[in-house]
C-alpha cells in the first residue's frame, strides 16, 4: 500500500473580491492530508473556512470573485490539481474526486429525472451507452437503499422526500467508483433519525468502495461516529488536528475544547453553558461552574397557560370543486406553569411550529380553546386580543429573516412600544430601548444601524430584546437557536435562562434539537404527525422514554466517540 | 437619553444605492443628461426662456442659419425683393400713343416718357396722405415685414416660429405629461398591487379582472378609444388618460411582491406585536418594494412621452395652442413633402437624446437598487 497521501493540501489561501480592490482572506494558509481508505473530518463553524477549501479542492469557486495564491498546492495523488487544466480537472470530478452538498433539494435538478440525473455521470465519465447507465443507475439506487429502485429511477427531485434525495446524490457521488468523496454538510439539513441513517450509509459505502472520505461538518458530536481523523478549523486557520481519540478525550488547543464543552450535553445541565470566550480566554478550566440546575415540575404550579384539544387543518383544492384537508396539528392539550419551560420536540412535519404559531393567532386554528387568564384567546375577536398579544409573543427561526430589512434596530425596538403606548413618549422609549439592548449584551451603537451589519446570533438577540419591550408572561421560541453555530447557541440559551429568572417569564421552546430542550426544558412534549406522543418531566422522559416513537428519536442523536 | 459618543449613521438601501450609482460612469453621464433637461424644463416652466414661443419671428419656413437663406423663403406673405418696374411690353398697342401724350404733358413727364405705363398718367390725389400714413406706421413697427429675419439659429415653422423654442416648450409639455403620468400611474398600480397581493382571495381576484381587461385591448387603441370618449382637450386630459390605463405593468409586479413578502417572517413578527393591517402594508412592506417601484417610474417616464408624442401625432393630444413634440412631429408632416426637414430633426433629435439618456439611466438605477448584490 502507497505511503503517499491520497490529496495533499498545502498553504492553500483562499481570497474573496468585496469590492473593485480590496480582498478579504478567508483561508489563511491551511495544510492538512487526507490519507486513503480513511475518513478525515473538518469541524468548524460558520465563517471558519471549511466549504470554501473543499470547494477550491473541486475547483468550484468562482475566479472572477476569488482568488487562489499562487503559493497554494493541492496534489491529488502527486499531481497540483492547481496546475492542470480546465479539461483535465473536469476528467477528475465526478470520476475521482465528486461532492455531495448541504442542500439535496437545490443541488439536484429539478426538471430532470433521478434516473437521468445518475445517468449523466456514468454517461460523461465512463461513456457507458443509455441502457447500460440505466441498468447501473438502478443498481445504485439499490446500493444507498432507495426502495423501489426501478420504479424510483423516473421519479423527479421535487416527489421524492429530503433522505431520498440526498440518496440519490450519494448515488451520484460514488457512481464513477471515485477515490475521494468530499460531503459538505450533507445531513444539516435533515431530521435526526434520517440523519443517522445517512450518516450510517455513508460509512458503509466507505469500507466497501475503499474511498477516502472528506467530511464537513459544524457538529463535533457526529463526528465521533464515523471519522478516523479530525481537523479544526477556526476563521480560516487550522487550530487542531489529530487522530480522532486524542481530540475527543485529551484536546489541546482552546477552541476545540470550547466546541466540545459548550453543547448542552444529555448527562447534565449547569446552570450556565459554558461559551467560547471562557475557553479562550486563557486558562484551563476557568470559572465554568459544574453546579448543576435542576429542572422539572412538581405539580402544583400556578398555570398560566392552558391548551385544549387544538387543532389546525390545511386546506388544499383538489379538482374544481374538491377540498382536501391535511391535519397539521391534531389534539394536542398542555398546562404551561408560570416561569417554567415545555419543550416541543419533534421531526419536521409534526406540527410542532405550527403549534406556536396558532397560539399566536398567526394561523387560524380549526378546533380547540387556549386559556390565558382565564380567558379563551382563540376565540375573541381580533380587537379583544390585541391587549393580550403583548403578553404572549415570539421569537421565529430564521434570523435573516425575522427582523425588516429597511428598519433601524432602532425603529424595531421602538415599534412595539409605540403601538402599545409604553412610555409616555418617544424620548422615554428610547431609553427603555437602549437599556434592553444592553440587557441582551449589544452596543449602544447598534441602535441606529440595520440588520445586515449584525451576525445570526446578534439578530436573534435583537428580536429577544423586541419581545422583551413588552415584557410578555409567554414566549414561544419556534426553533430559535437551530440556526446558530454551537457557540452562539450557547449564548442565546444563556441570556433566554437569565431573563427566565429574571421577568418569570414562561417559554414554549420548539426544536429537533433534543439535547438543547433537554437542557432547557422543565417538561417535554414529543410530538409525531400532529400528535403528541409522549409529554413528561424532562430527565424522566430522557431516562426512561416510554413509547417507541421517543426511543427511536433520543436512539438517533449522535453521542460523540462510539468506535 | 442619548448615548455619550454620537454613533456614525450606518447607510440605509438609498445610500448604498448611491454610492453604486455613483461608480458608474455612463450612468453619470445619463444623469447628467436627464437633469439637463429638467433644468430646461423648470425654466421654461417659469417663463424664464420660450416664453415667446409662439412670436411670429421668422419668416415663413425659414431655413436653419447653417444652411442659409437658400434653403426656403415663400413668396406668400413674404417679403421679396424689389424687381423694379415691370418690363416693357412689346405688344402694347397703345404704347406710341402714350409716349406722345406724355411727351405733351410736360418734360419731367417727358423724362419718364419711356417708363412703363401703371397709373396711366393719373396722378394719385391721396399721394401725400398716404405717405404720411405709411410713415407713421413703419415708426410703430406694424409692419412686421420689415423685422422679420429669413434664417433662424434651427430654422422656422410655417408660421415663423423659432424651432429652438419650440423644442423646449415642447419639451416642457412633453416632459410634464411623462413625469405627472409616470406617477399617477405607478401610484395607481402600487396601491392596487398591495391591496390585491396583501389581501388576495377575493380582493386579488377583483383587480385581476380589471387588469385583465386592461391589457386584454391592445394598448394604441385603448389610449385612443379613451381620448375620443373624452371631449375636452388639454394637458390634464392627456395625463389622466396615461395614467389611468397604464397602471397595469406596476400592478403586476408590486402584487407579487406583496405575495411573496406577505409570508415573510418579519410580516409575521409584526403581526405578533399588534401591527394593523394597514400598518403592515405600508409601513413594513412598503419600503422594500419601493425600489421596484422606483424603477417603474422611470420606465413608464419614457413610456409615457413616446404615448404622448403618438397621441399628438394622430391629434388626439395637445390642443391646438400648446406645442408638444407630438405636435411638431404633426407639422412636420406636411413640411417634408416640401422638403423643409428642420422641425422634424429638431424634435427628433430632441427626444431621443431624452430617451436614450433616461432609459440608460433607468438601466443603471435598477442595477444600483438590485437587493441580491447586498
Amino acid at each position: 500500500m502507497e505511503n503517499t497521501p491520497l490529496l495533499k493540501v498545502s498553504d492553500l489561501r483562499v481570497s474573496f473580491k468585496t469590492d473593485k480592490t480590496h480582498y478579504v482572506e478567508a483561508v489563511k494558509g491551511v495544510s492538512f492530508e487526507i490519507p486513503r481508505n480513511k475518513t478525515v473530518a473538518l469541524v468548524g463553524e460558520s465563517g471558519s473556512g471549511k466549504s470554501v477549501s473543499s470547494l477550491a479542492v473541486m475547483g468550484l469557486l468562482d475566479p472572477n470573485t476569488s482568488k487562489i495564491d499562487a503559493s497554494s498546492r493541492l496534489e491529488f495523488e502527486g499531481r497540483n490539481l492547481l496546475e492542470m487544466s480546465i479539461a483535465q480537472r473536469r476528467d477528475l470530478c465526478g470520476k475521482e474526486i465528486s461532492m455531495i452538498f448541504q442542500e439535496p433539494m437545490t443541488s439536484l435538478n429539478p426538471v430532470f429525472t433521478v434516473g437521468f440525473q445518475i445517468a449523466e455521470v456514468l454517461r460523461l465519465h465512463m461513456g457507458m451507452s443509455p441502457k447500460q447507465a440505466r441498468a447501473r443507475a438502478i443498481e445504485l439506487l439499490d446500493e444507498v437503499g432507495i426502495p423501489n429502485p426501478k420504479q424510483k429511477i423516473d421519479a423527479y427531485p421535487s416527489q421524492m422526500s429530503g433522505g431520498q434525495q440526498q440518496r440519490v446524490m450519494i448515488a451520484m457521488a460514488i457512481a464513477c467508483e471515485p477515490k475521494l468523496l468530499i460531503a459538505d454538510e450533507p445531513t444539516t439539513a435533515l431530521d435526526v433519525t434520517i440523519q443517522k441513517q445517512i450518516i450510517d450509509l455513508i460509512a458503509a459505502l466507505q469500507k466497501k468502495h475503499h474511498m477516502s472520505v472528506l467530511f464537513i461538518t459544524h457538529d463535533l458530536a457526529l463526528v465521533g461516529e464515523i471519522a478516523d481523523e479530525v481537523i479544526v478549523m477556526r476563521n480560516g486557520e487550522i487550530r487542531e488536528a489529530g487522530d480522532i481519540h486524542q481530540i475527543f478525550e485529551a484536546p489541546r488547543d482552546a477552541y476545540t475544547k470550547a466546541l466540545l464543552r459548550c453543547r448542552p450535553s444529555l448527562d447534565s445541565r449547569p446552570m450556565r453553558l459554558p461559551v467560547i470566550d471562557d475557553f479562550m480566554k486563557g486558562g484551563d478550566e476557568p470559572a465554568i461552574t459544574h453546579q448543576e440546575r435542576s429542572r422539572g415540575l412538581t405539580g402544583d404550579e400556578e398555570i398560566v397557560l392552558e391548551v385544549k384539544n387544538l387543532g389546525k387543518s390545511f386546506y388544499t383544492r383538489e379538482g374544481l370543486f374538491g377540498k382536501k384537508e391535511f391535519q397539521a396539528v391534531k389534539d394536542v392539550s398542555f398546562k404551561l406553569p408560570r416561569g417554567k419551560t415545555l419543550g416541543v420536540v419533534g421531526e419536521s412535519g409534526s406540527g410542532k411550529t405550527t403549534v406556536g404559531l396558532t397560539l399566536l393567532r398567526l394561523h387560524q386554528a380549526t378546533k380547540g380553546q387556549a386559556f390565558f387568564d382565564g380567558k379563551d384567546i382563540l376565540s375573541m375577536s381580533e380587537k379583544e386580543f390585541l391587549n393580550y398579544k403583548r403578553r404572549i409573543q415570539i421569537i421565529f427561526q430564521n434570523p435573516y429573516a425575522s427582523l425588516n430589512p429597511r428598519f433601524t434596530i432602532g425603529q424595531i425596538l421602538l415599534e412595539p412600544m409605540r403601538i402599545h403606548n409604553i412610555g409616555a413618549n418617544d424620548d422615554e422609549r428610547t431609553a427603555m430601548a437602549y437599556q434592553l439592548l444592553k440587557r441582551v449584551g449589544l452596543p449602544e451603537a447598534a441602535f441606529h444601524r440595520y440588520p445586515h451589519e449584525f451576525s445570526g446570533g446578534q439578530r436573534q438577540r435583537i428580536a429577544i430584546a423586541r419581545c422583551l419591550t413588552l415584557k410578555p408572561e409567554v414566549l414561544v421560541c419556534d426553533e430559535s437557536v437551530s440556526a446558530l453555530d454551537v457557540s452562539v447557541q450557547a449564548q442565546v440559551l444563556n441570556l433566554l435562562q437569565e431573563l427566565q429568572e429574571e421577568y418569570k417569564m414562561s417559554y414554549i421552546f420548539i426544536s429537533h434539537d433534543l439535547a438543547v430542550v433537554k437542557y432547557i426544558a422543565d417538561q417535554v412534549m414529543v410530538m409525531n404527525h400532529g400528535e403528541v406522543v409522549e409529554m413528561a418531566n424532562s430527565d424522566e422522559l430522557y431516562r426512561d422514554p416510554k413509547h417507541p416513537y421517543t426511543r427511536t428519536l433520543l436512539g438517533a442523536i449522535p453521542r460523540g466517540l462510539t468506535h | 437619553m442619548t448615548p455619550q459618543n454620537q454613533p456614525k449613521v450606518s447607510p440605509g438601501l438609498w445610500a448604498l444605492a448611491w454610492r453604486r450609482l455613483r461608480g458608474d460612469k455612463i450612468a453619470m453621464g445619463a444623469m447628467a443628461v436627464v437633469i439637463a433637461f429638467l433644468v430646461m424644463l423648470v425654466l421654461s416652466f417659469t417663463g424664464l426662456i420660450a416664453k415667446d414661443w409662439d412670436a411670429e419671428v421668422g419668416v415663413n419656413y425659414a431655413p436653419p442659419t447653417f444652411i442659409g437663406k437658400a434653403g426656403g423663403g415663400d413668396q406668400i406673405g413674404g417679403v421679396t425683393e424689389d424687381l423694379g418696374p415691370p418690363p416693357e411690353n412689346p405688344y402694347d398697342p397703345l404704347k406710341d400713343i402714350i409716349k406722345e401724350l406724355r411727351a405733351q404733358s410736360g418734360p419731367e413727364a417727358a423724362a419718364g416718357a419711356d417708363a412703363p405705363v401703371d397709373d396711366y398718367g393719373i396722378k394719385d390725389p391721396l399721394e401725400k396722405e398716404m405717405a404720411e400714413i405709411r410713415a407713421e406706421l413703419s415708426k410703430s413697427g406694424a409692419t412686421a415685414a420689415a423685422a422679420k429675419q429669413e434664417t433662424l439659429p434651427f430654422g422656422a415653422d410655417k408660421w415663423g416660429h423659432d424651432i429652438i423654442k419650440k423644442t423646449i416648450k415642447g419639451a416642457e409639455t412633453s416632459i410634464i405629461v411623462g413625469l405627472v403620468a409616470a406617477f399617477l400611474a405607478t401610484a395607481l398600480g402600487t396601491l392596487f398591487g398591495a391591496v390585491a397581493g396583501y389581501y388576495g382571495k377575493w380582493v386579488d381576484d377583483v383587480f385581476n379582472w380589471f387588469y385583465s381587461v386592461f391589457t386584454s385591448v391592445p394598448y394604441l387603441l385603448l389610449i385612443l378609444a379613451v381620448a375620443a370618449v373624452l371631449q375636452q382637450k388639454g394637458v390634464m386630459t392627456i395625463i389622466l388618460i396615461l395614467g389611468l390605463t397604464g397602471w397595469t405593468g406596476t400592478f403586476r409586479l408590486i402584487r407579487a411582491e406583496y405575495m411573496k413578502h406577505k409570508a415573510r417572517e418579519y410580516v409575521w413578527a409584526a403581526d405578533a406585536i399588534g401591527a394593523t393591517n394597514m400598518r403592515k402594508m405600508f409601513v413594513h412592506i412598503f419600503p422594500n418594494v419601493s425600489h421596484v417601484a422606483l424603477v417603474q417610474i422611470s420606465i413608464l417616464v419614457v413610456s409615457f412621452i413616446k404615448s404622448e408624442v403618438i397621441l399628438s401625432f394622430l391629434g388626439f393630444g395637445v390642443p391646438v395652442g400648446t406645442v408638444s413634440w407630438g405636435s411638431m412631429l404633426n407639422e412636420a408632416q406636411n413640411e417634408l413633402i416640401l422638403g423643409k426637414w428642420w422641425q422634424l430633426t429638431a424634435a427628433s433629435v430632441a427626444m431621443a437624446v431624452l430617451v436614450t439618456a433616461f432609459s440608460m439611466f433607468t438601466d443603471a438605477l435598477r442595477d444600483a437598487l438590485d437587493p441580491k448584490l447586498k
